[in-house]
C-alpha cells in the first residue's frame, strides 16, 4: 500500500495519457465514421464499395494485429518514402501512431453507428429541404446531421467505452500509458497485483463517470422528444 | 513487393498459432457459456442478495481493459505466497491457464448479461401460460425461459465468439504462441511488417468467416419460426 502512494502520481500522469489517447482517437474516428457513413448513404457504387470494404475487413480482424501492422507498416513506409527522397531517419510518435490507429479502427464501428442514425431520420425531411431549394451539404448540416445526433448517442457511448479499454493495448507498441506505468513500477516494486489492480479501478473510474456524463447528454439531446407511454 | 517466400516459409507456424487460438477460443468459450447460464438466471433474480453480486461481477468485468485482467492474473497472482505455496501454482504459473481463466471470466460477464437481457425479454404470456398449467419454478426455467433466451441471444452470441476469437490476440502479451505472437515473431525476424500481420489478418478473416457462417446456419435452425415464409416479400 505504501507503495501505490508514492506510485499513485506516476500512474495518474499515465491515466492523462490514456485519456488523450482515446479523446483524440475519438475524434479522428468521429471523422472516419462520418465519411463512412455518408460513402455508404451516398448514391456512389464506388463510395459505398470502399465504405463497405472498410468496415467489414476493420471488423474482421483484432484490434491488436491492426495496430500493430499500422504501426510497423507506417513505419516501414515512412522509412522507404525517407530512404527515397534522402531524409534522416524518421521515428513516428507513438502517441499520433496509437491515436490514428485506434481512430482509423474505431471509425469502422461508428460508421455503422452513424449510418444507423442517419437512417433513423424520416426521409421526408431531407426531402422537405431538397423542395426547398437547400444543396445537398446544406439539407446536411442544417437538418439531418443535428437530429443524427440524438439517434447515434447510445451507440457512441458504447464506442467511446470500448475505445478507452481498447487503448490499453497502445502500451504494446511502446505509448507510455497507465498500463505501461503499471509494468514500469511493478517491475520496481515487485507487486504486480497491486498495480494492475489499481489501473484497473482507474479504468472502472473512467468507465463510470463516462455512463454517467454520456446519460445527462443523451437526456440533453432528447429534450422535448416525447417517448411513448408503456 | 510482396515476399511470398517468407509467408511461405511460416506458414507452419502460423497453423499451429491458429491451433492454438482456437483450442483458447473453444476452451474459453465452453467454460464461460457455462458460468454465464446460472450467472444469467441470478442475475435476472428478484432477490437482491443473488443479483447484486453477479451485476457487480459484469461491471467491473466489462468496465477495465481484458488486457489489464490478464495481467492482473498472469503477473499479478504470483504476489501473493499463498498463491505461490497453493498446489495450483504449476498451473496459475502457465501462461495458457492464465490466459483461460481471464478470458473465461470476460466472456462470461458479458455473456451473463447478454443472456440476462434475453431473459427479461420473455413475453409475459409465456410464463403466465407456463403457471397455468401447473410448471413450477425450475421446470418454468429448464422448458420456458432458457430455451426461449437462449435463442433470442443468438445472434448476439455469435458477435461476442467472434470478439472473444479477436481477444485471444491479446494472449500474445503473455508469451502464448497464437496467431498474432507467430506475426509478431516473423516480423522480428524479418522486418516485413505487411507479409507478417497480413498473413495473421487473414486468418483472422477467415476464422471470423466460419464463426459468422456457423451462426448463420444455427440461426436459420433454431430461428426457423422467426424466418419470413418462402415467397412473402
Amino acid at each position: 500500500m505504501p507503495m501505490l502512494i508514492e506510485y499513485l502520481p506516476i500512474l495518474l500522469d499515465g491515466l492523462l495519457t490514456t485519456l488523450s489517447v482515446s479523446l483524440v482517437s475519438l475524434a479522428i474516428a468521429s471523422l472516419f465514421g462520418l465519411a463512412g457513413a455518408l460513402a455508404k448513404l451516398s448514391t456512389g457504387r464506388g463510395l459505398q464499395a470502399v465504405a463497405g470494404a472498410y468496415t467489414t475487413l476493420i471488423r474482421s480482424i483484432p484490434d491488436l494485429v491492426l495496430m500493430l501492422a499500422l504501426f510497423y507498416g507506417g513505419q516501414a513506409l515512412v522509412n522507404d518514402i525517407g530512404l527515397r527522397l534522402g531524409w534522416d531517419y524518421i521515428d513516428i510518435d507513438p502517441f499520433l501512431a496509437g491515436s490514428l490507429t485506434l481512430g482509423f479502427i474505431y471509425g469502422a464501428y461508428l460508421t455503422e453507428t452513424f449510418r444507423g442514425a442517419f437512417m433513423a431520420i424520416p426521409k421526408g425531411q431531407a426531402e422537405a429541404g431538397l423542395a426547398y431549394g437547400m444543396s445537398g451539404v446544406q439539407v446536411l448540416w442544417h437538418i439531418t446531421l443535428p437530429q443524427m445526433i440524438r439517434h447515434a448517442i447510445p451507440g457512441f457511448a458504447n464506442n467511446w467505452l470500448v475505445m478507452v479499454k481498447a487503448s490499453a493495448l497502445v502500451s504494446i507498441i511502446g505509448l507510455d500509458d497507465m498500463v505501461h506505468r503499471a509494468s514500469l513500477a511493478t517491475a520496481a516494486t515487485a507487486q504486480p497485483f497491486t498495480f494492475y489492480a489499481a489501473v484497473a479501478v482507474l479504468y472502472l473510474v473512467v468507465t463510470t463517470v463516462s455512463i454517467l456524463a454520456l446519460g445527462q447528454l443523451e437526456k440533453r439531446v432528447s429534450l422535448g422528444v416525447r417517448k411513448a407511454v408503456l | 513487393m510482396i515476399d511470398l517466400q517468407i509467408i511461405q516459409d511460416n506458414l507452419p507456424a502460423f497453423l499451429d498459432g491458429a491451433r492454438v487460438t482456437i483450442l483458447l477460443l473453444l476452451a474459453s468459450a465452453v467454460a464461460g457459456l457455462s458460468l454465464s447460464l446460472p450467472l444469467a438466471v441470478a442475475r435476472v433474480s428478484a432477490n437482491p442478495f443473488l443479483s447484486r453480486p453477479v451485476f457487480l461481477f459484469t461491471y467491473v468485468l466489462r468496465g477495465t481493459p481484458l488486457l489489464v485482467q490478464l495481467f492482473m492474473v498472469y503477473f499479478g497472482l504470483a504476489q501473493f505466497d499463498m498463491v505461490r505455496d497453493s498446489s495450483l501454482w504449476p498451473l496459475l504459473r502457465e501462461p495458457w491457464f492464465c490466459a483461460w481463466i481471464a478470458f473465461t471470466l470476460n466472456t462470461a460477464a458479458y455473456t451473463t448479461e447478454m443472456l440476462a437481457g434475453a431473459l427479461r425479454a420473455t413475453p409475459a404470456g409465456e410464463v403466465e401460460a407456463a403457471r397455468s398449467l401447473g410448471l413450477t419454478g425450475f421446470d418454468i426455467y429448464t422448458r420456458i425461459l432458457i430455451p426461449g433466451a437462449v435463442r433470442r441471444a443468438l445472434p448476439q452470441y455469435g458477435n461476442e465468439l467472434v470478439m472473444l476469437m479477436h481477444a485471444t490476440s491479446i494472449a500474445s502479451a503473455v508469451t502464448l504462441v497464437e496467431i498474432t505472437r507467430v506475426a509478431r515473431d516473423v516480423h522480428a525476424n524479418s522486418l516485413l511488417a505487411v507479409e507478417a500481420f497480413g498473413t495473421a489478418a487473414l486468418f483472422y478473416l477467415a476464422l471470423t468467416l466460419c464463426i459468422t457462417g456457423l451462426f448463420r446456419l444455427l440461426e436459420r435452425r433454431l430461428l426457423r419460426h422467426l424466418a419470413r415464409p418462402a415467397g412473402a416479400s
